[in-house]
């Protein structure tokens, strides 16, 4: 069905009140159950109060992926971008995976700005490395 | 579902004559706008992360974010920032039954749905007003110079550093102001203190105050790294100003379909915009809550 007032536009989505009703319930609650184990992890961060190690990467690792499926349902369900034809999708993805180099190179960046300052600035070391007896 | 597939297969995109990417003009370039958008939220974000990783110390959010109103000293981390996210998905959901209203023509439904939308909104809006009043004018005790000092959490400095010991805050208590003992007594009395009233506690002596501080309770801390503040309420300002366009944008939208102007038109493709923008802004939200309060 093509669109009253936008005739280049080919169809439209139309979604029936009850399989409308149905997804977005099932949307919401997907949304607050994830937001649900995600604060359960950050305060389980805290909880265990971890030294800087593997397990508390993974923990936070766990929580960065659940806010990527988090953003996947808003701008899939919620934005609709999931119904739109495929070109369309793609002309909004593809330029956000320059995020992928962007977030490695200043992220890696920043760390090794800390390691060259902690060998060669020993007071920057001294004030600022956490104590032990935490 | 399956009409649609076929069509799909059979239409020349790119013949001419109609919209390759099947979406009229004003939709597509909110799309664009809003990757641009996420660029410029990315950037800050990203900006924050790399001072984080160059940093050997940052606060613990657990630590800084345990607040409630009305709560007072209850150490509850992370609630009031649940909150915040759950009014914001709360409030994305509203926008989407906006929307499908809107693509059924139905203005009753439309104008509901976008009430309580901003209502969410400006329930958030509250809620972030009263985090920063709180984080900027709650003073927390800090050792600064071998001496107690009371701070807030502003853009040039932050209470958030590592725990002094207590033997350290102890010695720390002899040489800080009498102000700041009179503060800190009447905030966190030793269990048993008679005279905990401010006027009463500004006849005491220094020696006298002293005695009357639990430090197991202060949690006197240094100072932390001065990048803090700026970068969370540059970032959580930006957010909230797109909240709050956000906001002004649903405002406008309610007294367009109240007045009819969309009835007229024969459509509600604004409201699909503008829901647009605001689902943006709950999306946002995911990674400024990642980033700032849980990891």
């Amino acid at each position: 069905m093509q669109h009253p007032a936008f005739p280049e536009v080919t169809y439209q989505h139309h979604m029936d009140d009850k399989s409308f009703k149905k997804r977005i319930i099932r949307t919401t609650v997907i949304l607050t159950i994830v937001t649900i184990i995600e604060l359960g992890l950050g305060l389980l961060l805290y909880a265990l109060n971890l030294p800087d190690d593997f397990r508390r990467m993974l923990i936070k690792g766990c929580i960065i992926i659940l806010s990527l499926a988090k953003a996947f349902y808003i701008v899939s369900v919620f934005m609709h971008l999931g119904d739109e034809i495929r070109n369309m999708i793609l002309t909004i993805v593809v330029p956000l995976l320059l995020f992928i180099w962007f977030i490695i190179a200043f992220i890696a960046d920043g760390n090794s700005y800390k390691k060259l300052k902690n060998k060669y600035d020993p007071y920057f070391k001294e004030t600022t490395m956490p104590k032990t007896n935490h | 579902m399956e009409a649609q597939a076929t069509t799909i297969q059979k239409t020349k995109w790119w013949g001419g004559g109609k919209s390759p990417f099947n979406v009229e003009y004003g939709k597509l370039m909110m799309w664009y706008f809003l990757m641009s958008d996420a660029f410029t939220f990315g950037a800050f974000l990203i900006s924050y992360g790399t001072i984080r990783f160059s940093q050997n110390f940052w606060p613990d959010p657990n630590v800084v974010f345990n607040a409630f109103p009305g709560a007072g000293h209850a150490n509850l981390p992370l609630a009031f920032v649940s909150l915040m996210t759950f009014i914001l998905i709360i409030s994305s959901v509203t926008m989407v039954l906006a929307v499908h209203a809107g693509h059924k023509n139905d203005k009753q439904g439309v104008i509901k749905w976008l009430a309580w939308t901003i209502a969410g909104g400006l329930a958030f809006l509250l809620c972030q007003t009263w985090e920063w009043h709180h984080l900027i004018t709650g003073l927390h005790p800090v050792l600064s110079d071998g001496k107690i000092e009371l701070i807030g959490q502003t853009t040039r400095a932050n209470p958030w550093g590592e725990l002094v010991s207590i033997e350290e805050a102890r010695k720390a208590l002899a040489a800080s102001s009498h102000e700041t003992l009179v503060h800190l007594a009447h905030e966190y009395p030793v269990s048993g203190a008679t005279v905990t009233d401010p006027a009463a506690l500004q006849k005491m002596t220094n020696a006298q105050l002293a005695s009357m501080i639990d430090l197991t309770k202060a949690h006197v801390r240094e100072k932390g790294p001065a990048a803090f503040g700026g970068y969370f309420f540059g970032i959580t300002g930006f957010h909230g100003f797109h909240v709050f366009s956000g906001v002004v944008i649903n405002i406008i939208m309610l007294i367009m379909a109240q007045k009819g102007v969309f009835e007229r038109r024969g459509h509600y493709l604004m409201i699909e915009k503008a829901g647009l923008y605001w689902h943006f802004v709950d999306l946002v939200w995911v990674f400024v809550f990642l980033c700032f309060y849980l990891i």
